[in-house]
């Protein structure tokens, strides 16, 4: 193990941390001019609802840009290949492209300030309470995982012990949240955005480099694999799916992976719907998600394509997937092996940044999320109603300190578990895809209950849990990767059948309270949104761009 | 249940269209960023160096497009500053 920590330490030099401190100093910069600008709770959870469609597009991809995705997505490269994109096209896209087109019309639309909020418009308080509640908790543990994740990484690459790397790192996101809101978070996520982008572009044009371009990888890889060439064809993508049957496999892609983990996650994951709610209209809220599925669609191309660098390149991965001895080291660590492997110094200190950014972009978001549910959802809405928006406003900021205080502690529990892309999916599976089913179900059928919101949301997570614990005493044979697919199928179903089941036998809703919040009763034209000045033209038009961007994906599949 | 009403706050003055502009902040990083990563380039010419990235300048070309991204910020937030607020309904 000390040999593995030696070969993982960066040749970093002054410059490099030079680099880095620059960033820092821009972060906690834009907190800081944040500040000025806050001045109700609403500027402080929601940016006032100010944001140009540029910005909350870039947030959005960013808050899923995470420590997780980069180090994960890699690593996954590095052990799969190519079959690892459909995480980015059928596992995003789509979703995205549904959540612009048909579901933000209703979220922005009913000026629901949170998930949680909606689901009490459209179902009761009861669903509202116990969305917010599983919320709070997923985010904190979420939050948890990435800095985990950030704590090794400092702790392999700089040498910092995780007790002093996991607090040090909560302590600079708290400082711009706490400072600047949403706004900071959002503003740092667009910058983050970039700089993560300045670490990924040149580390997969120096890796092709280094082992002859795209035609060199593919033959290296070709070699290493025996002339296998799984690795290098997205379908049927059996090693990923570790389903044998390849048709399988791709009902479990396609259905587990595309439709109900994906839609789950992007259509009512608050995270990521915040980011399209601090928009400044409904035209750049539709926009959001749809502009950022285009750089989605092209990030696996500096994720993923590195990452199989990597697995060739890098001496103790390229071991490692011989089924040799690594000497201690993970898949995990291919992004950064790689990094170190490639980049001269100079690039290596803008690594190291966009490293820890990509770290921040997850955790600030799961911060920010968790402030706006608990500060409107829990305490306004529930346990203390009625106070002042001044009040609401400090609520807001002390929740963030708690939160990140929280986030420490699930740091720590994360780290028990091994795998940590596992430990993710399966929360995913627990909370968002019978969310999701509920929310498919009560927006195309009025006649659904209250009650059943959130009976079906505690039966789906239900569930999912059972399936968690089936795989994990091993009564049912299936890999994790699969196991989460399967978990989240079960969660849906269940979560249907007994909202179904339930809307028989309790009263609905009077269809006056349900305009706006279910297809059938929204009028068209509230469904749409102004197409004049600002947002003319049809390069703003959110159909039109889901329309292109569902293109490139076809177009990619076909040249990968 | 009763109906309560969501924008409650929004009656309370936003101030968040004061924000400062965000492209002049990626315009400096990309700039700052770029312009040490050329010197770099420049500087630094140990085969050792080199040969990472298989024998390309990848300081210096990397420093050079961040120049002309941090340029495309500046031009851009030029061309279309950020408008005064205008007050909605």
């Amino acid at each position: 193990m000390l040999l593995a920590q030696a070969d993982l330490r960066l040749n970093t030099t002054a410059i490099d941390y030079v680099l880095v401190a620059f960033y820092f100093v821009l972060v906690l910069g834009i907190g800081v001019v944040a500040r000025r600008s806050v001045s109700s709770s609403l500027d402080f959870l929601l940016s006032g609802r100010s944001l140009p469609a540029w910005v909350t597009g870039l947030a959005f991809v960013s808050a899923n840009l995470g420590a997780l995705e980069l180090v994960g997505m890699s690593a996954n490269g590095a052990q799969y290949g190519i079959p690892v994109v459909h995480y980015y096209w059928i596992g995003a896209v789509p979703a995205m492209v549904f959540l612009g087109i048909v579901m933000m019309p209703f979220y922005y639309g009913s000026k629901a300030r949170s998930v949680p909020e909606f689901l009490r418009m459209r179902f009761n308080t009861t669903t509202q309470r116990v969305n917010a509640v599983t919320f709070a908790v997923a985010s904190v543990l979420i939050a948890g995982v990435n800095l985990f994740t950030l704590g090794l990484v400092l702790e392999a690459l700089l040498g910092w012990s995780l007790y002093v790397a996991i607090p040090v790192a909560a302590l600079v996101v708290l400082a711009y949240t706490v400072l600047g809101g949403l706004s900071a978070a959002i503003y740092n996520e667009v910058l983050q955005f970039f700089v993560i982008l300045a670490l990924l572009v040149p580390l997969t044009v120096a890796g092709l480099a280094r082992v002859g371009g795209w035609d060199g990888l593919k033959e290296k890889i070709t070699t290493a694999a025996a002339g296998n060439t799984d690795q290098l064809h997205s379908w049927p993508g059996t090693s990923l799916t570790e389903i044998a049957n390849p048709t399988l496999s791709v009902i479990g892609i396609v259905f587990g992976l595309g439709f109900v983990l994906s839609f789950g996650y992007w259509t009512t994951n608050f995270a990521e719907v915040q980011r399209a709610l601090s928009a400044r209209n409904m035209s750049a809220a539709r926009r959001t998600p749809i502009i950022a599925a285009f750089p989605k669609a092209l990030i696996p191309l500096v994720v993923v394509v590195p990452g199989m660098v990597a697995g060739v390149l890098v001496p103790q991965i390229a071991a490692l997937k011989a089924g040799g001895n690594s000497g201690g080291i993970t898949y995990n660590n291919s992004l950064t092996l790689l990094m170190n492997e490639v980049l001269p110094n100079g690039l290596l200190g803008v690594a190291l940044a966009g490293l820890l950014a990509s770290f921040m972009a997850g955790m600030a978001a799961n911060v920010s999320s968790l402030n706006t549910v608990f500060t409107y959802d829990l305490w306004q809405d529930w346990i203390r109603p009625g106070r002042s928006d001044r009040y609401y406003l400090q609520v807001g900021r002390l929740v963030t300190v708690v939160g990140c205080v929280l986030a420490i502690g699930a740091a720590f529990l994360a780290g028990s578990y091994s795998n940590i892309t596992d430990y993710i999916q399966a929360l995913f599976s627990f909370f968002n895809a019978p969310l999701f089913a509920i929310f498919i179900l009560g927006l195309f059928w009025k006649r659904m209950t209250g009650t059943a919101g959130w009976t079906g949301l505690v039966a789906g997570t239900i569930a999912a849990v059972l399936i968690d614990v089936l795989v994990r005493v091993k009564v049912l044979t299936l890999s994790s990767q699969a196991g989460s697919f399967v978990g989240a199928s079960a969660a849906f179903v269940v979560g249907i059948a007994v909202a179904v089941a339930v809307s028989m036998v309790t009263q609905p809703k009077p269809d006056s309270e349900l305009v706006g919040l279910t297809w059938s009763l929204t009028p068209r034209e509230s469904r749409e949104h102004t197409t004049t000045g600002e947002d003319a033209g049809w390069f703003r038009s959110p159909v039109t761009l889901g329309v292109l961007v569902i293109i490139l994906v076809i177009v990619l599949y076909f040249v990968i | 249940m009763s109906e309560k009403d969501a924008a409650g706050t929004e009656a309370v003055q936003s101030a968040s269209s004061a924000l400062f502009d965000l492209r002049t902040v990626i315009a400096i990083l990309f700039l700052v960023y770029g312009a040490v990563l050329t010197v770099m380039g420049f500087v630094s010419d140990s085969p050792e160096e080199l040969a990472k990235a298989g024998g390309i300048d990848i300081n210096l070309w990397a420093g050079i497009v961040m120049i002309v991204i941090g340029a495309a910020f500046v031009a851009w937030a030029l061309l279309r500053p950020l408008k005064p607020p205008v007050a909605e309904e």
